[in-house]
């Protein structure tokens, strides 16, 4: 049976959320999670979760052997990474000072201790945790059927920060603008949990699962309104 | 901009749930996945369950409870009640539970705090405070608040961020059940005295104490369990009055 969709386990949480959420909107599809190279490689479309600290998530990833598997599913099919599988994309994090994949230019930082506070002065707690309107920066595939500031579940003390401002998707406001999606060619990837963001979420699963990436970059170039 | 929470809690034993529940049209009100489903449906941020089972036996009951709701409802999870070990927070997240709330066995073992959030991240270590005032100060309580720890609730508060903990359920035994409102002064001063969010939870009667605890108490979210399973107001309900009184929520 051929393999639609490998959802990563490199041992970083709570893995059955993301699969329950893709089982239930793709029920005809094969979805397994997996640390498995082979089975990764041979997936159509690759989900990258994570949770924890970057650098047991980097070691962990070593540790199985998923590197190169993780960058070559990257650029080569549909794969979207979520949270701290955003975060390890990048090329560096402040988080355990951990060089990550370098996938996607930048760096992941936390959330300035000096800046956490809102226009009145009221302290703005670390983790930025709960449900958070999120922009769209680009038409996109995945974005499609949302609406523009919708809102998802966070739950993050740091972000990331792309060297181009071209790859942000999405972006949120804890006080200040932080990119809370990124999309680069065949790679679309999120600091929220849509398995974990009610119907918004599932819509944004339900579009990757049937997200075509190469129509996209078509699509996109004739129009700046929208991908759909 | 982040919304304020409102997180409906279930007190679960034997696989079910025991706190009355009054949902229109449930055929069986202690059915778990059921309530879970409508909560979700009704607008809840999270949900959070609390196994009240003491005996080891029926442990592996609210995994199967949290296997069936995290198949249905995307939404948050958090559990509850009776973890005493890193393998416990393993098993719950398995099952699929988001955050694990740790309340005795922080006291009885504040380094399984650091050993599991060490392990999982922050993101998922809830430690459940239950406080009573006790002269000019605040004392932590175990044991659904009957046994005395000597520990003063804000320089715990402390600790357990320090150690790692991502968030505090703070609940205040003096205004537990009495429906007289959230011990403001307490939660403001935990929430005051720490950068994670706070969840206040004890006292809740009316809606405007939802409203005060997040004004008056700067909790980030606040939770409640009878106002709203004996249909006194919807979780819509409570959102609304919410934003009329200024406070972002997710509607």
């Amino acid at each position: 049976m051929s393999i639609d969709i490998a959802v990563i386990d490199y041992g970083m949480g709570n893995l059955r959320s993301v699969s329950k959420a893709i089982e239930h909107v793709a029920p005809a599809a094969n979805v397994v999670v997996t640390s498995d190279p082979a089975v990764i490689a041979a997936a159509a479309r690759v989900v990258f979760p994570g949770q924890g600290a970057a650098r047991d998530c980097m070691r962990e990833i070593d540790a199985r052997g998923l590197r190169q598997v993780i960058v070559d599913a990257a650029r080569s099919k549909p794969f979207l990474g979520i949270c701290m599988g955003m975060q390890v994309l990048f090329e560096h994090s402040e988080e355990g000072d951990t060089a990550c994949l370098g996938i996607l230019q930048g760096t992941v930082q936390r959330f300035p201790h000096e800046a956490m506070h809102d226009d009145k002065g009221n302290k703005l707690k670390v983790p930025h945790m709960g449900w958070n309107n999120v922009h769209q920066a680009m038409p996109h595939p995945l974005w499609v059927g949302i609406e523009e500031g919708e809102r998802f579940y966070f739950v993050h003390s740091y972000f990331v920060q792309p060297t181009t401002p071209d790859v942000i998707a999405g972006f949120s406001h804890y006080p200040f603008p932080f990119t809370c999606a990124v999309a680069s060619g065949n790679i679309f990837a999120v600091q929220f949990h849509p398995e974990k963001s009610q119907n918004a979420g599932l819509a944004l699963l339900g579009n990757f699962v049937t997200w075509n990436p190469g129509e996209h970059a078509s699509a996109c170039d004739m129009s700046g309104a929208t991908c759909a | 901009m982040l919304a304020k929470r409102i997180i409906p809690c279930l007190d679960v034993t034997n696989g079910r749930v025991v706190k009355g529940v009054n949902f229109v049209e449930l055929k069986d009100a202690g059915d778990p996945v059921e309530i879970a489903r409508r909560y979700n449906e009704a607008g809840a941020d999270e949900l959070t369950f609390l196994d009240i089972t003491a005996s080891s036996d029926n442990r592996d009951l609210i995994l199967h409870i949290v296997e069936a709701v995290a198949s249905e409802v995307f939404i948050p999870l958090t559990v509850g009640g009776g973890v005493r070990a890193v393998g416990d927070v393993q098993r719950l997240l398995n099952a699929g539970a988001d955050k694990v709330s740790i309340n005795t066995s922080a006291v009885v073992n504040p380094q399984l705090v650091k050993d599991a959030s060490d392990r999982y991240g922050s993101q998922c270590i809830v430690v459940a405070i239950d406080a009573k005032r006790v002269g000019d100060h605040w004392e932590v309580f175990t044991h659904g608040g009957r046994n005395a720890t000597g520990l003063d609730a804000i320089a715990w508060a402390k600790q357990m961020e320090s150690l790692g903990a991502g968030e505090l359920l703070l609940t205040s035994m003096d205004r537990d059940g009495t429906k007289s409102g959230f011990d403001l002064e307490l939660t403001r001063a935990i929430s005051d005295a720490v950068d994670i969010p706070i969840i206040a939870s004890g006292g809740v009667g009316t809606l405007q104490h939802l409203v005060d605890g997040v004004k008056e108490g700067r909790a980030d979210a606040v939770l409640a369990a009878s106002i709203f399973h004996f249909g006194e107001y919807g979780i819509d309900e409570a959102k609304k009055y919410m934003k009329q009184h200024g406070i972002e929520v997710r509607l």
